[in-house]
Order: C-alpha cells, then structure tokens, then sequence
C-alpha cells in the first residue's frame, strides 16, 4: 500500500541556521530531488524550499525506509549530524500529510498568517518537481493540484489573506505601495528588538538585498547580522546608514526620539529627496512624529499599523476557523480519491476474469454457431460483452463508493475470495 | 462614412471606459482584457476616421474645435496605448480612458460644420506644427492623469487610511515614473512643435512671432514644462511636488488649448466654433 509522506522543519519547528543549511545555498532542490529520485524506496517527490520552511512530500510503499533515506540524504545536504536534524523535524504521514500540505498552500502554517506569497513557492517547487525533475506521478500530481485549489478556496471564501497584517505583513504591504519593489532596496534596523527582528526577516524575505543593522551594542548587531543576513554597523554611523537606507525600522528602548524632523530633512536633501519609508515600533517612540509631514518622507509608528491589525484580529480568528473547516473537507475528499486507488488492481482483476470468461466462451460456442452472418457474429459479441459488464457492475461501484478503510480492506478480501481473484493470478 | 467610423470609434470608447470602471471595481482581469481591445478596436476606428478627414480636407483635421478635440482624444489613447506597453499598470486605462471619452464626448456634441479650408491651412507645414503638438499633449495628458494618481495614493499612504483605492492603485515610485517618462517624451515632442509652429508662421504669414494670445500662452506652457523637466532632472524634485507642478502644467495646456481657440482673440482661434480661420 502506498503511503503519502511528509517530513520538514518550519519557523518553529527549527532555528534559523538549521533552515540556513538546507535553503539551498549549499545543495540546490533540483539535486535533492535527483537524490531522492536515485532511491529505490521513494517513488514520487517534491521539495519546497523557502526561507520560513523546507520540506519535502513523497510517495512511498515502505515509509519507515523512506523517511530513514530522507533524513540521511537531507543531513548529508546540510552536513550537520542525523540527531540534530532529526530532532528538529516533523514527520506527517498519509491524511496528516496531506492536511499539511493544504495548511502550508492555504498560508495557514506560515509564519504571518494569511501571506500570499507562499502559493506561488509552493507552486514553483511543483513546477521544478513535476516539469524539470520528472519526480511526480498519480498520486502527487493529483494531491498538488488539489492543493492549489484548496488555497485558492480558502483565499477566494475566507478573508484570511485580506486580513494577514501582521506589523510585518503590514510594513512590507506599505513598503510595497510606496516603492516598485524591494528588489535593490536597502533596509535599515535601528536596534534590535524581537519584532523589529520579525519584520527584518519578513523583508528578507520580500527581496530587499542590503540589510543593515546599527545597535547602541554592537556586538548584539553582530550577532542579529549573523542570525538574518545583514551587516552591522557602528551607532554613530546612524546618519550615513540613513542617507543609504529606503526602508528604515526603528526600535530601540531610548527614551526620547533617537531621529528628529530636522535630522530628517538634511538626510532628505543628502539623499536628493530619494523617498524614505520609516517605520517606528519602539514604545516610547523613537522617530519624531513631524517626519511623515517632509516630502516624500512616510512615517508609520505602531499605533498605525496596529490599528490595521487589530482591525482584523477578532475577524482574523474566526476566517481561521472556516480556512481550517475548509481544509478539514478537502482532506476528506483527498482521502476517498486516495482510496479508491487501493480498490483499483481488485477491479482491474475483477473485469479481467469476467473478459477472460466471457472470451473462452464465445470460442467454443463460436464452434456450433457456424453458418452465422457478421452481423450476427457481432450481435453475440456486444451481448455477451454487455451481459458480462453488468454482472461486475455492482459489485465494482460497491467496491468504490466505500469510504473507511477498514471496511475497504474486507470488501477486498471478500471480492478476491468471491471471485477467486488470487488463484486466479498463481 | 466619416459619421459612421466616428461614431463607432465613440461608441468603442465609451464602451471601454465603462469597462474600465466595472476593472477597478471588480478587480478581474478578463475584464481589463476586454476593455483594453476594446479600447483599442476604438482607437483603430479614431485612426481611421482621422485619416479618411485627412484625405477628405486635404489636410490635418484640426481646423476646428471639433476636429481639435477628437484629435485630442485620439492622441490620448495612443500615449496611453504606449505607455501600457512599457509599464503594464493594468491600473492607468481606468484614469485615462475616462479623460479621452470626455474630449471624445465634448467632440461629437459640437455642431458639425462645413468644411471650408483656408489655404494657409494646407500643405506639409500644418502637418509638421500640429502632429508632434498633440502627440506630446497626449503624452502630457498620462502624465497629469498618474500625478492626480499619485496625489490620491500619497495622500492615503500619508494620513494612513488605506481606504479601496490604496489597494488597486500602484506604487508611488511607479507613478512617479511615469510621470518622468512622460515629460521626458512629451516635451522633445511640444518642442518641436513650437519649432515647426515659428518656421510655420515664418514661411506662410512672414514672420517666426507675432505675440499672437496663443502663441504667448504655448510658450508660457512650454516654460512651465520645462522648469519641470529642469527640476526634476536637475534638482531632484521627485513625487509630490512635481506631481502638483505636472497638473498646474497641464491645466496651462488646457486653457492654451481651449482658451487659445475659443475665448481669446488670435488668429489660431476657432472663430465662433466656426469653420474659418481669422487671419489678419
């Protein structure tokens, strides 16, 4: 029996250095793919890589060797040892692994809930999978485009995606409206809280190339530079940072505005009125308010972006809910599509029998019937081919309508033994 | 034949500006699709009719207000046709198509009048003062439509409403882009047009100037234009500012265009929306 199986690490699941390894700086999906592809026990595959999650789904008869292969291949990838890697994963296997699958498509599992990017990842893993790697069959073929689906439901009937501001989510949205794209931008962390952290990273991963990191301590600068990818910067370099810096998050513990209009302004002239995005989160603040009234200056603290989010977060859970009721009702469906397949080789033999009979004869009557036009010859034929269709007809939609699997495996079982099925084929 | 290409061009039109507001309410692209070719199928019709007046009159049609106009708007939609070319902004056809159904509209409720075409108005000069002219006021026309564009957006980013339009329309930097792009097309393009205009007047009435209210209010324009351009280039004037200068150029056009034709006394007015030309 075949079993569907999915092992990774996401944001929580795992540190971020771990993730590191396997993003695919060092080991590209395509040759993680071609590794799995090269083992005997994994017969169909597909990697996901971003920058919150890897992970990987595939097909398997025997799953405990499989997800054995996996492990070792994916620590190979990463050079770091079995153990470590192993306790930081996550192993889902059959319904559980398809339900995941949607949570992940349907931005359920992501980091800031809602975010729509990750359909067009897990998209694009498929594509690598299916069109360039050829590591997809029936049944992920099947599993992923239902999936797309799924997302594309919970978007389309859920507010969930609508709603997904988190201060990050809404700082990169803003950050969206006010630049091109964040493709070439530079970002500028001003200290090194927790959620300006957050936010850093959701940039990162939105395409901002430079990220610099200016800290009172500038060993914490290092530090957080060496966690998220960016560089540190010395404190007083602060007004350099700024005349270089688009996007700029402030949240230091300082007591009174750290930035202030006129500091602001003749930035703005260094900068040739180049448009800055400031986004304060510090509570005391840390920019002077008067900086969103310069010319193409706009200055978001957290009131504002959590007024956007509180907004929504009563809203948000209850869209949480009905995403998650959603998911619940395609896995049932997947699950029934799922095992319909284990009935199909019984059917398979079932109709082969009853041709073979019908067959064998037709052949010896075919003997006395002699003297008979073609067209009588071929009204036999249709009807012994329609009798012999009915007579498995029953049977063969019993076989598929049923929807446990245990039940399933007996109706197997007694199918087999009605019919002879397994003598049949020693 | 000519009511017949025009009026179907019209009808295109509208229909498409139609289409256009159903896109930034909806938010589906098929529908942006179907508006778009739509507009275009209009814009073919607007090509054609203008050249069946071209060959009709012996010259460009725009002796008149109503012929202005419809050149106008037919001018319009080919920069924005351009311009949706390069940037993609699906959202720039919902603004725009507005501003040439209006000049469109305000072109066909114009009393149809005779044909008469003064000599002067005939021959390779007209055509080589009034073509670059209105290509570059079609060009002027994106960029007053993405600066009103970028005042609304700036505003909402600004005082933090993010009400529907935040969403449907694009970036500040996009808009201002265009913005850019348009005056560094269109004002090569009036320049040539006010060059073409002297050699025009220099070759038919004798001489480059003749302080004629229009001649005066295009070269306040075209000053206006380009201190624009020069602040923009050289000073860095981005966004806001160079937004609110591009519509207060554009406003400079428009009573050039109107005003210059209707109310003040020249010899490039339209008389009593007649077919006539005053000449001295």
């Amino acid at each position: 029996m075949i079993s569907i199986i999915n092992i990774g690490m996401n944001h929580q699941s795992a540190p971020v250095e771990l993730r590191e390894c396997l993003s695919g700086d060092k080991v590209g999906p395509a040759e993680i793919l071609e590794l799995m592809r090269k083992s005997e026990f994994i017969s169909e595959c597909i990697f996901i890589s971003t920058c919150n999650r890897v992970e990987t789904i595939c097909t398997a008869t025997d799953p405990d060797q499989a997800e054995k292969v996996i492990i070792d291949l994916m620590a190979q990838a990463g050079t770091m040892p079995v153990e470590r890697l192993r306790s930081h994963m996550y192993l889902h296997k059959d319904m559980d692994a398809v339900r995941h699958i949607f949570r992940v498509a349907a931005s359920l599992d992501s980091m800031v809930v809602g975010e729509p990017q990750i359909l067009g990842q897990v998209k694009e893993a498929f594509r690598l999978a299916a069109v360039k790697e050829r590591s997809t069959g029936v049944i992920l073929n099947r599993l992923m485009h239902k999936t797309f689906q799924v997302a594309k439901r919970v978007r389309t009937e859920t507010g969930i995606s609508e709603t997904a501001v988190s201060i990050s989510y809404a700082a990169v949205e803003l950050a969206k409206k006010i630049f091109y794209g964040l493709e070439g931008r530079v970002a500028l962390l001003i200290g090194a809280g927790e959620m300006a952290e957050l936010a850093a990273k959701h940039l990162v991963c939105n395409g901002i190339t430079e990220l610099n990191i200016v800290n009172r301590s500038f060993e914490r600068a290092v530090e957080l530079a060496g966690s998220i990818g960016g560089k540190a910067a010395l404190f007083d370099e602060m007004e350099e940072q700024l005349v270089k810096a688009d996007i700029v998050i402030s949240s230091t513990a300082a007591t009174n505005y750290i930035i202030t209009a006129d500091m602001i302004k003749n930035i703005l002239r260094k900068r040739k009125n180049r448009t800055l995005f400031l986004i304060d989160i510090a509570v005391p603040r840390d920019i002077e308010p008067k900086v969103n009234s310069l010319e193409n200056c706009f200055l978001y603290d957290i009131d504002d972006l959590k007024e956007v989010v509180n907004e929504n977060s009563t809203q948000r859970m209850q869209e949480a809910l009905r995403a998650e009721r959603i998911i619940e009702e395609e896995v049932i469906k997947f699950g029934n599509w799922l095992s319909t397949l284990d009935v199909v080789p019984t059917i398979v033999l079932l109709k082969e029998k009853v041709e073979e009979i019908r067959r064998a004869e037709l052949r010896r009557s075919m003997s006395q019937l002699q003297g008979l036009t073609g067209e009588q010859i071929e009204a036999i034929e249709t009807l012994t081919l329609s009798m012999a269709e009915k007579m498995v007809n029953d049977p063969i939609l019993a076989l598929k309508n049923i929807s446990s699997r245990a039940s399933k495996d007996s109706f197997i079982d007694i199918t087999k033994r009605l019919f002879n099925l397994d003598k049949e084929k020693t | 034949m000519e009511h017949i290409l025009s009026g179907i061009a019209l009808f295109l039109i509208i229909l498409s500006t139609g289409g256009f507001i159903v896109y930034i309410i909806r938010q589906n692209n098929s529908v942006f699709r179907y508006a778009y070719w739509v507009l275009f199928t209009g814009f073919l019709f607007q090509t054609l009719f203008l050249v069946y007046r071209y060959i009709a009159l012996g010259t460009v049609p725009v002796i008149n207000l109503k012929m202005s106009l419809a050149f106008f708007a037919w001018s319009i939609i080919g920069a924005y046709l351009l311009f949706q070319v390069k940037f993609r902004l699906m959202v720039l056809g919902s603004f725009v198509a507005p501003v040439a159904a209006f000049f469109m509209i305000l072109s066909s409720a114009l009393p149809h009048l005779p044909d008469t075409v003064p000599p002067v108005l005939k021959g390779i000069w007209l055509l080589l003062h009034v073509i670059p002219m209105f290509l570059g006021d079609g060009i002027f026309a994106i960029a007053f439509v993405s600066s009103v564009m970028y005042l609304v957006q700036e505003r909402q980013i600004k005082r933090k409403t993010r009400g529907t339009l935040f969403k449907r329309l694009p970036s500040l930097e996009t808009l201002d882009s265009i913005n850019h792009y348009s005056l560094v097309y269109g004002f090569p393009l009036i320049t040539i047009g006010m060059i073409t205009g002297a050699a025009y007047a220099q070759a038919v009435l004798g001489s480059y100037w003749r302080w004629d209210p229009k001649e005066v209010w295009s070269l306040v324009t075209w000053i206006c234009y380009a201190i624009l351009l020069h602040e923009r280039l050289a000073v860095g004037w981005q966004g806001r500012r160079s937004a609110i200068m591009s519509i207060f150029c554009f406003m400079m056009l428009i009573f050039t265009f109107l005003g210059g034709g209707i109310l003040l006394d020249s010899y490039h007015s339209f008389g009593d929306f007649g077919g006539g030309t005053k000449l001295p």
